[in-house]
């Protein structure tokens, strides 16, 4: 499958990215990985006129301990989350999910900024990011701004991001090596999510959120009250899918995820 | 871009995808295409070391960049360990995934030297295989790994 025809520019810098794409207006995409914009582009559900290329822009990719909390890159690809000892260290839950992406090949190429900028709510990352309670640091012709993770979703493919603005830096506080569980529930190995859970202990409180239970990653809010309340894990896992609007495709039904949910979040606050 | 150590200039298409400048413009057809859908792995070849699904990047993506193909891998009739090892353990049968496969393992064994079976059969979730099973892929990627080793 071949793309539509296109006009390609590198750039080397966030700036030169952020001046291209004011240059090129809606008809520019931006390029990083290309793990979710190429096979959209080969099936012809997108069809940007120009093509942004900032899979170069080096000094976007980092994992940085800034003090209170940690700074990643958003040009940061997933196998170098994967491997990295800073998060080891401070946030060991982040390292494992990007593990969790794809394959090997798919996280060779993909960053996380290009997780967060698509927007899939079946995607891994996300899910993390808003149980962190993560801050994108997005900036565009008119400067610099900061979204919070759980602001910045806004529905199936849909972020907080405008169409001139560069996602730069993800900040996430520092939770520690452990204190994780992920449950990822898939039919082939290398596929997105049916449904995931992850809890994650950040800061003396019990975080749960959810993959691919509705139009955004989500946080199981009503799991979360009932653990902080003293509630015991079977209970608070039953309300799982309390407030999610999960989806209905080939893989599962609405009501299966609902299961899948209660189930998942049960295995992962048991592992914790 | 150099493949397989030797230096290719071509004026491509942007869209170009980089399985299609490696078969089309330099000629080397030995990386094939399966699912073209970013699922299958048959089109993995090695980009600055690491695998990449060729049909998910494009040519101008790698403009630059060394890039290692399945006809890269043989120092001379010298095959490479994986190679061999697919030959002896019989990690094929059709062949189609072969290419693929091998180069998935090649980088998989540059990044985990010594894996477990857990680490060879995550490590290639990437790849399909509709032919073998996986059993004598993986078998064949272990015995790799030690020839490899006793060789360091
Ligand atoms: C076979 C396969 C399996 C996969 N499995 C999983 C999985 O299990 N879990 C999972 O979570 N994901 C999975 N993915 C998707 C993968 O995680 C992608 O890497 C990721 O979604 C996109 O990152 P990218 O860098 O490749 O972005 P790209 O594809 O380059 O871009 C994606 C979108 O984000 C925009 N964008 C990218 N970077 C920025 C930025 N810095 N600022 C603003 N906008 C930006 C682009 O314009 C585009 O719209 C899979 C992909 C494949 C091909
Ligand atoms: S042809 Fe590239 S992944 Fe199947
Ligand atoms: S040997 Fe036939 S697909 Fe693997």
């Amino acid at each position: 499958m071949i793309p539509a025809a296109f006009d390609y520019v590198r750039a080397d810098s966030a700036e030169a990215a952020i001046g291209l794409v004011a240059e090129h207006g809606d008809e520019a995409k931006l390029l990083a990985g290309g793990m979710s914009l190429i096979p959209l582009m080969k099936l012809r559900l997108a069809t940007p006129a120009v093509i942004v290329d900032i899979g170069r822009v080096r000094d976007l990719s980092y994992v940085r301990d800034a003090g209170d909390h940690l700074a990643i890159g958003a040009l940061t690809r997933h196998r170098d989350l994967e491997t990295s000892d800073v998060l080891a260290r401070d946030c060991g839950v982040l390292r494992a999910v990007a593990a969790q992406v794809g394959d090997n090949q798919v996280r060779h190429r993909g960053t996380i900024g290009g997780s967060v900028a698509h927007g899939d709510p079946a995607s891994d990352l996300p899910a993390a990011l808003v149980a962190l309670d993560a801050t994108f640091v997005v900036r565009g012709p008119g400067g610099e701004r900061t979204v919070a993770a759980t602001d910045f979703f806004r529905g199936f493919l849909e972020t907080a991001l405008g169409p001139d603005e560069l996602l730069c830096e993800i900040r996430v506080p520092k939770s520690g090596p452990n204190g994780y569980a992920y449950e990822k529930f898939n039919r082939r190995a290398q596929d997105w999510a049916i449904v995931g859970a992850l809890a994650a202990r950040v800061g003396g409180t019990t975080r749960v959120a959810l993959v691919n239970m509705g139009p955004v990653p989500l946080r199981a809010a009503a799991v979360e009250e009932a653990l902080a309340a003293g509630g015991s894990v079977p209970d608070a896992a039953a309300l799982a899918a309390e407030g999610t609007e999960p989806p209905h495709d080939l893989n599962a039904s609405p009501e299966y995820r609902e299961h899948l949910a209660r189930v998942l979040v049960r295995r992962a606050l048991e592992a914790l | 871009m150099t493949v397989n150590g030797t230096a290719h200039d071509h004026d491509v298409e942007p869209r170009t995808l980089l399985v299609q400048y490696l078969r089309e413009a330099c000629g080397l057809t030995g990386t094939k295409v399966g699912c073209d859908t970013s699922s299958c792995g048959a089109c993995t070849v090695l980009v600055d070391g690491e695998s990449v699904k060729s049909c998910t990047m494009f040519a101008a993506q790698a403009d630059g960049a060394s890039v290692t193909t399945i006809e890269g891998l043989a120092d001379g009739d010298r095959w490479h360990p994986v190679q061999q090892a697919f030959h002896e353990h019989h990690g094929l049968q059709c062949g189609y995934c072969t290419a693929g496969m091998v180069m998935a393992a090649v980088s998989l064994l540059d990044e985990v030297p010594e894996p477990t079976e857990r680490d060879v059969r995550l490590g290639l979730e990437g790849n399909l295989c509709r032919c073998t099973g996986y059993h004598n892929i993986v078998k064949a990627v272990l015995a790799a790994a030690e020839t490899m080793r006793a060789a360091r």
